[in-house]
């Protein structure tokens, strides 16, 4: 008995009704022409959540898959990122703050939990604002923040080391962990058997970055985008936006959350950006191995405030467990529940694997929202 | 994290800075609201504005429909809750508010 989503938390149940039925005559119409399920990754963490949250993906008829995407920065943070910043937070001198996403995932030896359990000063806090507040609040410590997530919070700390700059705030320190969404969807698309037919892109992250980034999809790998806002009506109709693409053999950016994204996103957070960050050479996700270019750091002129050159951290290489398949389930190529760990070993109080980290990992919502009965039997 | 909220800016913190205190349900706390003001605008004119707030910076002007309309999806998502106790870790305290431009 899949269908256990909540008919009750739609605010208009009649309008996700219309989008269900428009979308199974679709998918009939499109059905002759397929030999295999149309799969659509939803690419943020946040879609995820409302997929699950709201059981769509029990609805839509047998030819639609979802395949749950790289982008809940939280669960692919790799672990030896983890003991670097607990390495970082045990140093006596030091204030360690971070989002209180962070704040449980397992490194290799412990969470930043459990350092601050253990003595360390770590600090959740709401925004790098309230960091650099502590720094100029305690001239004495070293504060450090822990600086983590896509475009959605990298204008965040691009901005909050201008204005460090600007106030003269000599003992305040990023550790940059963020990564940027585009090279991670090349990567993606340039695996040979990435079999997704188009993409759901997030909508927050384009505020930020607008549509025009994501053309190459559509151009280059002739796959629909439709960047879609994050409750059910939005996500039912991008995914409806993707099949009539389909349907006439185009491929195209389209933007359903029109209310806030625009072309060109937020000139003012993408100079900020661009003012103090550059990608890396390549960067390692969590589950995912290498991607070239995904990763941001600190530009030269802004190292003095990079935590991993003042405290001259050794890079902790953690290897994920073997018997985990986090790569395979975030391309799409296997569901949750079929991982051996799934459920089993690896569950949202014991994670192993970077998707059952956060809520908003594609195991942790199936775990959460499907029940492991179903998943056991 | 990724989701941000909504909330009306109440009050003028800081001019040259750039910082409002915002209104989240009730909780107030203070924001840059840098990346929404338009050039040669006065930061004035955003008093009574809603924004979408990511992690105390203002994303994105929105209209008040849409502001309620988004409380309501991500109270429906119980995603809410997660939010404003991370607000109210650094929120203003009520009755010290500073209000109008510096």
């Amino acid at each position: 008995m899949p269908h256990n989503y909540n008919r009750e938390a739609f605010r208009d149940p009649s309008l996700v009704n219309k989008l269900f039925a428009i979308i199974e005559a679709t998918a009939k119409r499109i059905a002759p022409t397929r030999t295999v399920p149309i799969t659509i990754m939803e690419v943020c963490g946040g879609h995820t959540h409302t997929i699950f949250r709201y059981g769509l993906e029990t609805r839509l008829p047998d030819l639609i898959e979802f395949a749950h995407g790289p982008g809940c920065p939280v669960c692919v943070l790799p672990r030896g990122r983890i003991e670097e910043a607990i390495a970082i937070a045990r140093h006596p001198e030091v204030i360690f703050t971070t989002f209180g996403d962070a704040m449980r995932v397992p490194g290799e030896k412990g969470s930043l939990m459990l350092a601050r359990a253990q003595g360390a000063d770590v600090r959740m806090v709401y925004s790098p604002l309230d960091a650099l507040r502590l720094a100029q609040e305690n001239p004495n410590k070293k504060v450090v923040f822990f600086a983590i997530g896509f475009e959605t919070t990298i204008p965040s700390t691009a901005l909050t080391l201008l204005r460090a700059k600007a106030l003269g705030v000599q003992n305040f320190f990023l550790l940059c962990c963020h990564i940027t969404i585009i090279p991670t969807l090349k990567a993606l698309l340039e695996q040979p058997d990435f079999r997704v037919d188009g993409f759901i892109a997030p909508g927050h992250v384009s505020i930020v970055i607008g549509t025009q980034p994501y053309t190459f999809i559509a151009e280059k790998f002739f796959r629909p985008v439709v960047i879609a806002g994050f409750e059910p009506v939005d996500v039912l109709s991008s995914l409806l936006m993707i099949l009539q693409q389909i349907e006439q053999g185009k491929a195209l950016v389209q933007n359903q959350y029109t209310r806030v994204v625009t072309e060109r996103g937020n000139a003012k957070a993408l100079a900020a950006i661009e003012q103090v960050y550059e990608p890396k050479l390549e960067c390692e996700w969590r589950g995912f191995g290498k991607i070239a270019y995904s990763g941001l750091q600190l530009r030269e002129q802004w190292h003095h405030y990079d935590a991993e050159r003042h405290f001259r951290v050794t890079p902790s290489k953690v290897s994920d467990s073997t018997i985990l398949q986090c790569g395979a389930v975030l391309t799409g190529r296997i569901k949750p529940q079929q991982c051996v760990a799934f459920g089993a070993s690896c569950t949202p109080n014991t994670p192993l694997g970077a998707l059952m980290v956060s809520s908003e990992g594609a195991c942790a919502a199936y775990y959460q929202y499907q029940g492991i009965q179903k998943w056991s039997q | 994290m990724c989701l941000g909220i909504p909330g009306q800016i109440i009050a003028i913190v800081d001019k040259s800075a750039q910082l409002v205190e915002v209104d989240v349900l009730g909780v107030r706390r203070v924001i840059d609201v840098l990346c929404v003001l338009e050039e040669e605008q006065s930061i004035t004119d955003l008093l009574g504005c809603w924004v979408l707030i990511h992690v105390g910076f203002a994303m994105s002007l929105i209209d008040e429909n849409e502001a309620r309309r988004t409380l309501e999806a991500l109270e429906r998502m119980g995603t809410l809750e997660n939010e404003t106790t991370a607000l109210s870790l650094t929120a203003v305290p009520q009755g010290v508010t500073q209000t109008g431009s510096q």
